[in-house]
């Protein structure tokens, strides 16, 4: 279970095994009472009941011992929160964004990474957005989870206590992916990171064109296939110069031509032309997050895609 | 149905043909009969969607259906589990057919309204069903109908919370219509304190569903208003706050879990007296409990939210609250166990169910005390430990309180007798079933396998296949009940007018009862379960 992962999971699994230890006494005392009342005042072996009054005393005590028991359980999940929300001085901040249907990490110099890099027994703060629906960004081995709200900014942090990868998930429904929604957090010792982080990206990856590694860093891959297939939007292949039946914010329909400035409606002003067969509303503009130049490169790899057949 | 009885039962047609009689009838215990059928009806529907859940669930990867429609079977089983079979329940069939009774009255306060309840129901879970049929695919949002996403999706979201909105109303009535019966009908005698504690339960729930349906009415309006019109309530795009959303609903939603419980509770507590021969212990402190569930209920919604961006103080004060609604519960239960020493316990399948209650309700009530407290609910919420928490309250809660009022009231409502034998033996499949099902539920979500998945990763696997396993079990345990029962009213041997010898009012009548329950209305002088 990674007990000792990170520094909250001394905490919560403490209030854990209180509450268990509690619990797991009043079960088995409950149930060992009941089987022995069932046996031992059984109508065979007891016809005639035994009249017992009414006793405050004894309410009062199964009142007020519960009571005390409980606010001791409810102390124990305090002291082991209350570090969750107090974020130490000179933590490493990294905007965690969560979208339709995929994690994504920006540093502070402007490294992004689809998996979270930490330097082992560092403070990290996750400043966390979403620009479409809840997410939660859930790490079961540091005990840590919060979600992620669109319009409202949240945050979470931890501190890793052990090198390794651990899962990251999304916790909070967002969709038909939502089970596909993960990531790992690759915990490193301190001078790994810092090499890491000061490496710059290679982005000359000659396999990749650039139009789809934009793409691919957008997440815009979630929901648009690159093989026909239909996700939740429409598919990348063969879309460039296709006819289109749309249906406009009007409500009126209409067939138009995939060019580029279609492509570029599409990605600033989604919601505007509805491809028929799809929804509105689900994708957001990539107005802040995609430059115009980007676009052409995008344009370029749809053209791309055409001609490989 | 041919009695020769000296009075005539409620199943009396009185001359008109059956289908008129019954679907235009005004009398409580037919009302209660229509909701047990329709009831039931819709629960094997849930219980099949569940079923197909847990087949996919068997393995990672896709076993049965796409994810798409994965999505839409946890929405569909919640919905129709939720509004459809628990919400209603307990007070819609037993309330209706024995509050009366239990009160020494001929009917329900307001009879029409009863029966319009019941078409307000049935409308709401035929448009509710509808949603698989029509649109564009079921709703896919999970039963909570979050925002931003149920304003998104393309799925008939619309139509699901119009159903749950319509369903709203058949809830507002029925509980309306308690509260007026409990306060204005008890007969001669019958103070509050000699209520039995069955008619105490629905007076506490009663006012839960007039007070706090009404939001998530307004709740689930602003929804389609957001579709259709694209007013900025919740999705933040539109200038709306999604967090908003989440209070709106568990202020009604969570008081509501009460609503699915209390009655429950109030069954139990008319069951272990009958079958301990025991007066109840604590009375007082039971009755006056149901109404402290009732009222610190309404401020605990925001256990619901700990994760969601709400701010410190209130995670520690709604923490802090939802500890504090454990107490009464708790007194319950000793306050059960205390009616059950030095009594006369007869161990027939009412009873039985009765105590496979008590058993599932602490462990889904000590469950729960895990995600109350804010450390461990940060790594549990939304995780399948939440699933298996609450299908331990609800199913093995309200569930086995269902099935033991059944048991229970069975010879009184149909007059016969089902074969004791097979029914403790289904007793026993179903509980052992249940166990091997939701147990493991609790054990993936502690090793952090997140709620609402399709697929999941290879580690979880062990704990799924066994629940997928106890699926089939706890199937086969229904459907052994459900024979037993079918076979009980069609063929049973008659039962006499009270076979537990109650001393309630309702076993002081005959079995199945007149029309008009009583020959005349009868006196109370001391409280019920005066076993002596």
């Amino acid at each position: 279970m990674n007990t000792g992962a990170s520094t909250f999971t001394q905490g919560v699994d403490m209030a854990f095994i209180v509450i268990l230890s509690i619990s797991v006494l009043f079960l088995v005392g409950i149930t060992t009472a009941m089987i022995w009342f069932v046996i031992k005042y059984n109508r065979k072996r007891n016809p005639k009941p035994k009249d017992v009054k009414d006793n405050t005393r004894l309410e009062v005590i199964w009142t007020v011992i519960p009571t005390l028991l409980v606010l001791v359980m409810f102390y124990f999940g305090w002291i082991g929160y209350t570090p969750m929300r107090n974020v130490p001085n000179g933590a490493l901040e990294v905007k965690a964004t969560g979208r339709m249907w995929s994690w994504q990490f920006d540093y502070q110099n402007g490294k992004q990474s689809n998996i979270l890099v930490v330097p082992l027994g560092k403070p990290v703060k996750l400043e966390l957005y979403s620009p479409d629906v809840l997410h939660s960004l859930y790490i079961p081995a540091f005990r840590i989870k919060e979600d992620v709200v669109p319009g409202l900014s949240n945050y979470m942090w931890f501190q890793a206590e052990r090198e390794g990868e651990f899962d990251i998930l999304c916790a909070e429904y967002c969709g038909v992916q939502h089970s596909y929604m993960l990531s790992k957090v690759k915990v490193v010792p301190e001078e790994d990171f810092l090499e890491w982080f000061n490496t710059k990206e290679v982005v000359a990856d000659t396999l990749e064109s650039l139009g789809l590694q934009i793409l691919k860093k957008n997440g815009c891959v979630a929901c648009h296939s690159q093989d026909g297939s239909k996700i939740v939007g429409p598919t990348f292949k063969g879309l460039f110069g296709s006819q289109r039946k749309v249906t406009d914010s009007q409500g009126n329909e209409k067939t138009i031509t995939a060019d580029e400035s279609y492509i570029e409606r599409s990605i600033y002003d989604p919601n505007s032309e509805i491809v028929e067969g799809y929804s509105k509303n689900l994708m957001v503009s990539y107005k802040e997050q995609i430059t115009p130049d980007e676009i052409k490169e995008i344009v370029n790899y749809l053209k791309s895609l055409n001609e490989k057949k | 149905m041919t009695n020769t009885l000296k009075h005539t039962d409620f199943y009396d047609n009185e001359g008109k043909p059956a289908w008129k009689a019954w679907l235009t009838t005004t009398d409580h215990k037919r009302i209660g009969l229509l909701y047990f059928y329709s009831l039931t009806v819709f629960f094997l529907v849930g219980v099949l969607l569940g079923l197909m859940m847990r087949f996919e669930l068997i393995s990672p990867g896709k076993d049965l259906v796409e994810a798409q429609t994965y999505n839409g079977l946890f929405t569909l089983h919640g919905v129709i589990m939720i509004f459809l079979f628990v919400i209603p329940g307990i007070p819609a069939v037993f309330g209706n057919l024995t509050l009366p009774l239990l009160l020494g009255a001929r009917d329900v306060a307001f009879p029409k309204l009863n029966l319009l309840s019941w078409y307000l129901y049935i409308g709401g879970a035929v448009l509710a069903l509808s949603t698989l049929l029509v649109g564009d695919g079921p709703p896919d949002t999970g039963w909570t109908f979050y925002a931003p996403y149920s304003v998104k999706t393309g799925t008939n979201v619309s139509m699901a919370v119009l159903a749950a909105f319509i369903l709203g109303f058949s809830s507002i009535l029925t509980g309306l219509n308690f509260l007026t019966t409990i306060h204005r009908m008890r007969c001669h005698g019958m103070t509050w304190f000699r209520m039995p504690l069955f008619a105490w339960a629905l007076y506490a729930t009663s006012w839960i569903q007039l007070l706090a349906t009404p939001v998530v009415g307004i709740t689930l309006l602003m929804i389609v208003v957001e579709r259709w019109l694209g007013i900025g309530l919740f999705d933040p795009v539109l200038g709306g706050d999604p967090v908003l959303y989440q209070h709106l609903f568990w202020i009604y939603s969570h008081p509501a879990v009460y609503i699915m419980i209390l009655p429950g509770m109030g069954v139990i507590s008319e069951i272990i007296p009958t079958f301990s021969r025991r007066r109840i212990f604590g009375y007082k402190a039971i009755a006056y409990a149901s109404l402290a569930i009732a009222f610190i209920g309404y401020f605990v919604w925001g256990h619901h939210m700990f994760t969601s961006g709400m701010s410190g103080p209130a995670r520690i004060i709604f923490s802090i609250l939802t500890f504090l609604v454990a107490i009464p519960s708790a007194i319950k239960v000793f306050n059960w166990l205390a009616t059950m020493y030095n009594g006369s316990i007869d161990h027939k399948p009412p009873m039985l169910y009765a105590l496979g209650f008590i058993f599932l309700f602490l462990v889904g009530g000590l469950s729960g005390l895990v995600v109350g407290a804010l450390a461990t609910d940060v790594h549990l919420h939304d995780t399948y430990f939440v699933v298996g928490h609450f299908h331990y309250v609800m199913f093995g809660g309200t569930g086995f309180a269902f099935f033991a009022a059944l048991h229970y009231w069975f010879p009184k409502i149909f007059g016969k007798m089902y074969n004791l034998k097979h029914a403790t033996r289904a007793f026993w499949l179903l509980f052992t079933g249940f166990n091997i099902l939701y147990f493991p539920m609790l054990v993936v979500g502690i090793m952090g396998m997140p709620r609402r998945y399709y697929d999941y990763l290879p580690q979880f696997q062990v704990p799924n296949v066994i629940s997928t396993i106890g699926s089939w079990i706890t199937t086969a345990g229904l459907i052994y009940m459900i024979v037993v029962i079918v076979k009980g009213i069609r063929h049973g041997e008659k039962a006499s007018s009270n076979p537990w010898n109650g001393l309630t009012l309702d076993w002081q009548t005959d079995s199945p009862p007149t029309k008009e329950n009583f020959d005349a209305i009868p006196t109370v002088t001391e409280r019920p379960y005066e076993y002596k």
